[in-house]
């Protein structure tokens, strides 16, 4: 992995948003042929869950 | 166990004459620089010598005292699998590159909390608060982030209040979900507290602070329709319009018709920031919350390595006493003696009972093997340490002087630069009145003094340094606005996200007596739950704006007791975990650091409450008030009966908010001992861990 690939996947999950290439990678491996969230929906989704405010949303700090 | 023994297996005693001499060499230099700043007394420490002090103590800590708990105390197995690796969806459960994993970790665990505190202790020297944050890091902070991100990995990465519940029992469980949310509370008010602090009748701090909500909107919209998913590039527009902004409130502050406009008081700033975070928390996410926490989050990391470089770079002295003779308790920053007061004050960044609830959150779902632990769960820990070491040297490199007549509330300088010079001057630090003036006006403000909280003072402190490296004095009012901008930025996303947080405790507690709160998505439930939130922290925050002791004395004691009490009980359920291990020998690792926190605690609770000085107990403060009222008297700066008979309120609904903390966290203690105590009794480990056999795994 390069040194600035690292540096942005650094930043965006420091903000909730992990790696979109993982994740079709894993679509890929596990569920091969079945539908996968578009980037934007990928996005949104993670949007949703970072800041939702259901069962395992995460905390904040002081 | 072939693989194991890669990082995490690695022997404990050092195996080669050439590391024998390394951390000979690590060991010596920091003990050398701890020597400096400890029996340096006369002429002015340079911070470089509390930097080296630190950094060497982090390192022989992680080298040597991590890798014995990860190893030992622990047996973490880099060959289990982990949360990630048997639920892998892509999503939430993503076996993560460590590196990548410790930002995300660290961005989480470090936010306002180990900025303010140092600098608030920093009115008993720098030397006390040196020695706690180091201390406490390696013995108590870091040791608890650690266990509870290794039992939650253990644990299908479950929550703190759900591991209490199936480790401890469901009465402990609920006591501790309870108690989260009374931290909670306080917690969002005494930070709101902080950004009134720092904008009241500033109006270029609040015309910046104001100018992100509609930036946050613009980014918002550009990143859900425009251009969505482009993380960075929103981050950059929205970092150039914030630099316009503090440019900007130059421009509004010299208008002598706008400044008017943003020159506010500190009771409608508090009821302005309630109208926002009621406002803020039910909208679309997308719309304000997430844009903010991108300005805030990258600007929080920015600005702690600019910190760390500019200190490199102009190696500042302190100019703050090793001690001052506020150690004894008539500090005017906040009451109390160092002991306990201190271990209270500097809660984030020597040890932080929130942490648990970051480490048992989205963290352990990411950690790809179990020797990421130590690295991710101790190692953020103590570079979140650094910051609050940081933020320290911030504020001993002021005149002591100036800083005391930014933490003094004006009840004890007076409220104009002659009166404080001389107030100050009897303390034993002299100072012009001139210079005052002069220092308000470099940073471009009207006035610096009682400005309490912690976040201007760090931000001259910042300005101090970070002019000397960039801009000289001509920048010094730009970096001091860069400072509270910063502050204030993610101060707002904490209370905004905070609600929310608490918007969904309070409808899951509530819905267990009425069913229909508990409808997250429904509008009428939304709303009462997050009125009852704001309502809640609202109610302090604005108590603590109208204190007559300037609010922070009051609401910092409380926030600290909790938020050690919170890692009290987070220790104690690593102890019992420890115990339902069988590993109950090395348990003393989590009993030691338990105990010294409550006693610090206990006794903190306790002063609180029935302390005869009125500056400390909450009790003596509402006697005081109630005399004066039967007796006809008004005291300051209440000016009506009404407002002596709500002082004496406010006094004792903190009393009993803080006798709340103390028999909740006893409870838990209570509770602890009974479990350890079953766990001892029998002959085979009960601690319930997900994870062991292959038939655990669910991959989504």
């Amino acid at each position: 992995m390069s040194w600035w690939r690292k540096a942005a996947q650094t930043a965006r999950l420091m903000v909730g948003v992990p790696d979109y290439d993982a994740y079709l990678a894993h679509r890929a491996a596990h569920h091969p042929g079945e539908p996968v969230l578009s980037r934007t929906d990928f996005h949104r989704d993670r949007i949703d869950r970072r800041y939702g405010t259901g069962k395992g949303a995460p905390p904040r700090c002081c | 166990m072939a693989a194991a023994t890669v990082t995490a297996h690695r022997r404990l005693t050092p195996q080669t004459p050439r590391e024998w001499l390394l951390w000979g060499a690590i060991t010596l230099l920091g003990a050398g620089a701890l020597g400096v700043v400890a029996l340096h007394r006369g002429e002015p420490v340079n911070a470089l010598w509390i930097v080296t002090a630190a950094l060497c103590t982090y390192l022989v800590a992680y080298r040597f005292y991590a890798l014995f708990i990860a190893t030992r105390v622990a047996q973490v197995d880099p060959t289990r699998a982990t949360p990630a690796q048997r639920r892998a969806d892509g999503l939430d459960f993503v076996p993560t590159d460590r590196n990548v994993l410790f930002g995300h970790h660290f961005a989480a665990i470090a936010g306002a909390g180990p900025l303010v505190g140092p600098v608030l202790a920093a009115q008993m020297g720098y030397l006390p608060g040196t020695l706690w944050l180091l201390v406490g890091v390696v013995f108590a902070g870091a040791v608890q982030d650690f266990l509870i991100l290794f039992c939650s990995t253990r644990r299908d990465a479950r929550s703190l209040g759900d591991m209490i519940r199936t480790e401890m029992g469901r009465v402990p469980g609920t006591i501790a979900l309870i108690g989260v949310l009374a931290i909670m509370v306080i917690l969002l008010a005494v930070l709101a507290l902080v950004v009134v602090k720092a904008l009241a009748d500033s109006p270029w701090g609040t015309f910046t602070v104001a100018a992100t909500i509609p930036i946050a909107l613009f980014m918002g919209l550009y990143g859900r329709f425009l251009r969505p998913g482009r993380i960075a590039e929103m981050s950059g527009i929205g970092f150039v319009l914030l630099m316009a902004a503090i440019f900007g409130g130059q421009q509004v502050a010299a208008s002598p018709a706008l400044a008017p406009l943003f020159t506010l008081t500190g009771p409608t700033l508090a009821l302005a920031l309630m109208a926002y975070g009621f406002i803020a928390s039910v909208v679309p996410v997308w719309l304000l919350l997430a844009p903010r926490d991108y300005l805030s989050t990258f600007l929080k990391i920015g600005v702690i390595a600019g910190l760390a470089l500019g200190i490199l770079i102009v190696r500042p002295t302190l100019q703050m006493p090793a001690v001052t003779h506020f150690i004894d308790g008539t500090g005017p920053a906040f009451a109390g003696a160092l002991f306990p007061f201190l271990f209270i004050t500097i809660a984030c960044g020597a040890v932080s009972g929130f942490h648990a609830l970051i480490a048992s959150g989205t963290t352990p779902k990411m950690i790809a093997t179990e020797g990421d632990l130590r690295f991710i769960g101790y190692g953020a820990m103590l570079t979140e340490s650094f910051v609050a070491v940081m933020a320290l040297i911030a504020a001993c490199v002021l005149d002591p002087a100036v800083y005391f007549a930014m933490n003094a509330p004006a009840a004890l300088i007076g409220t104009d630069v002659a009166s404080a010079a001389q107030a100050i001057g009897q303390w034993g630090f002299q100072i012009q009145p001139e210079a005052l003036t002069q220092i308000a006006r470099d940073v471009g403000e009207g006035t610096i003094l009682s400005r309490a909280g912690g976040a201007p003072t760090l931000a001259v402190g910042m300005a101090h340094i970070l002019s000397r490296v960039i801009g000289g004095q001509a920048l010094m009012a730009f970096w001091y606005h860069f400072a509270i901008l910063f502050e204030a930025l993610f101060i707002l996303t904490t209370v905004d996200a905070g609600t929310r947080v608490a918007r969904f405790m309070i409808q899951d507690l509530l819905g267990s007596v009425i069913p229909a709160m508990r409808a997250t998505e429904k509008l009428a439930p939304n709303l009462i739950a997050t009125a009852l939130a704001v309502g809640a922290w609202g109610w302090f925050l604005y108590q603590g704006v109208t204190d007559p002791l300037g609010g922070i004395n009051t609401l910092w004691p409380l926030f600290g007791i909790s938020n050690q009490m919170l890692a009290a009980i987070a220790l104690t359920l690593a102890t019992v975990i420890l115990f339902r291990m069988k590993r109950q020998r090395y348990a003393w690792v989590t009993i030691a650091p338990t105990i010294w926190l409550l006693i610090c605690t206990l006794t903190a609770g306790w002063q609180k409450l029935f302390h005869p000085d009125s500056r400390i107990g909450f009790l003596s403060h509402a006697d005081k008030f109630a005399i004066a009222l039967r007796e006809g008297r008004l005291l300051a700066p209440a000016k009506t009966p009404a407002d002596m008979a709500r002082i004496v309120f406010n006094d004792r609904v903190d009393a009993a908010v803080c006798a709340f903390f103390v028999v909740l966290v006893l409870a838990i203690v209570v509770y602890g001992v009974a479990v350890a105590r079953r766990a001892l009794a029998s002959d085979r480990p009960t601690a319930q861990e997900i994870g062991q056999e292959a038939g655990d795994v669910v991959v989504a």
